[in-house]
């Protein structure tokens, strides 16, 4: 498969108040079309700004990066980022988070809205306002924004680490249900090792600060996957071992 | 911000208010003032003004100066205060300028006003289009200043145009600090009325209070010019409030 997206020796560093911080030591990675890929590492070591270079938000100080060979310059709708943090307007009912991201004059604005906040269960939810939504339900509103453009690549930082485990657990096999029948190409940044193994088909180990690639896993099982096969369990078991665990 | 009023506070606040005027009663009898009003004579000032007209019109002239003062600061401060908050260039250049003529209080301005606009209704509205224009100027940069980057990063991420940005993510994430913004010029602006209607022309609550005192000493009516801007202070920052019960900016409030 074609290469999608294609990280150059990407560098990073950031000024501060005892001078430069680099955060990014020479990243070369890439990621072929539909391909899950999930970049775990110790907090703080740069996996946030490794995701904002790619999606366009943040300018490496040297390399590049290139999707589908054409150099990235800023944001835009081929690759959309969904955040711990999470990014629905408050002001905006679900229904017009939902059409925010349709630009230009279409019809069918309103029924793609619809038929993606059925894709996520939300139907029932679209004149609801986010305030009056629980955690999970608010994720489920920025996974169907971003859906609703149809991305090419959907770049995930932490999405599910501000939800209860339960809760958590119930958004990863909703989000490889979709992927299954959307396929994205997908970058997921994450701490927790188990959800890495769980979504990705190849999982990317990086170095404390600054980051570098440390180590690589192929996770080439299918879905669905049970975590406490003895393969996964080892799998999981390496990996912690990069961590020093 | 849920407003539960209980019973029991309302109790509470009346009784205080109530230990406050039996208090100056007290004083006024005790002391055998022949100017300062008791609270009796204050209230048959103004039901005496109430009967004879002249109450409502005095609020009237008041509530019209204000509220034309008010919205020409609505109009002129929020576009730039928008502007300054959003555009980094804006923001350097008038801010200064903003700084320094907002600490100056608006009755400094009152031998200019006269200058350049007479004594008449243009006066006291420029004064009090002076007095909110600047903490509305400067509440809505701040507002706009104050929105969370990553709003700002998703609209962006989705490639939305620079006149979508501005009119469905700035100003609904910046409204409801805009609004308390204009809570606060609205409750100066009315807080100026008496200075600004020291050179009204025969109508405001201003002028009966000045007129009340220079035309015989009538202090009754001068304390009852004073509750009644209390009171329609009140309202005017209650019908403010109601604002903030707006669907699009509830978010905001309800943390």
């Amino acid at each position: 498969m074609p290469d999608k997206i294609a990280l150059v020796d990407v560098r990073k560093s950031f000024p501060t108040a005892k001078g430069t911080l680099p955060v990014i030591g020479g990243v070369d990675l890439t990621v072929a079309e539909g391909e899950f890929v999930a970049i775990v590492g110790p907090s703080g070591c740069g996996k946030t700004t490794l995701l904002n270079i790619v999606a366009g938000f943040v300018r490496p100080d040297q390399g590049q990066v290139t999707v589908d060979g054409v150099p990235r310059n800023g944001p835009g709708p081929d690759g959309i980022v969904i955040s711990q943090r999470g990014s629905v307007f408050p002001w905006l009912t679900v229904r017009q988070n939902l059409m925010f991201g349709l630009n230009g004059r279409r019809p069918d604005k309103k029924a793609l809205a619809d038929h993606y906040a059925a894709v996520v269960g939300l139907t029932g939810f679209e004149k609801g306002y986010p305030h009056e939504l629980s955690g999970g339900m608010l994720k489920r509103v920025e996974l169907a924004r971003a859906l609703v453009v149809k991305p090419q690549i959907l770049l995930m930082d932490e999405p599910l680490a501000a939800l209860d485990a339960l809760t958590g657990r119930q958004m990863r096999i909703e989000l490889l249900r979709i992927l299954a029948e959307e396929r994205h190409t997908c970058l997921l940044i994450t701490h927790d090792v188990e959800e890495a193994i769980h979504m990705a088909d190849r999982i990317i180990v990086l170095s404390p600060r600054p980051a570098t690639i440390q180590a690589e896993f192929g996770v080439p099982f299918a879905h669905p996957r049970d975590l406490s096969s003895p393969a996964l369990v080892g799998l999981k078991a390496s990996i912690l071992r990069e961590f020093g665990l | 911000m849920l407003e539960v009023v209980k019973p029991k506070q309302v109790l509470a606040s009346l009784a205080v208010a109530a230990c406050l005027v039996a208090a100056w009663w007290i004083v006024v009898l005790a002391t055998d003032s022949v100017i300062f009003p008791t609270p009796l004579q204050v209230v048959r000032g103004i039901f005496e003004m109430a009967r004879n007209g002249t109450l409502w019109a005095h609020i009237g002239s008041s509530l019209f100066r204000v509220g034309s003062g008010f919205l020409l600061a609505v109009v002129v401060g929020v576009p730039l205060g928008l502007l300054m908050g959003w555009v980094g260039g804006a923001f350097t250049m008038l801010n200064p300028i903003v700084q320094v003529l907002r600490p100056i209080s608006p009755i400094a301005w009152i031998p200019i006003a006269i200058l350049w606009f007479g004594v008449g209704d243009l006066s006291p509205i420029f004064l009090i289009f002076l007095s909110s224009v600047f903490p509305t100027i400067v509440q809505t940069a701040a507002a706009v200043h104050s929105i969370e980057r990553h709003y700002i990063w998703a609209a962006e991420n989705f490639g939305v145009s620079r006149y979508r940005l501005f009119a469905q993510v700035v100003i609904p994430a910046a409204l409801p600090q805009i609004i308390v913004g204009l809570r606060v010029s609205l409750g100066v602006a009315w807080l100026v009325v008496v200075a600004a209607e020291m050179i009204a022309l025969r109508s405001g609550l201003g002028y009966l209070i000045i007129d009340s005192r220079n035309a015989g000493n009538r202090y009754d009516l001068v304390v009852a010019g004073m509750v009644i801007i209390g009171l329609t202070g009140l309202l005017l920052d209650g019908a403010m409030r109601r604002l903030e019960r707006l669907k699009v900016v509830r978010w905001r409030y309800a943390r």
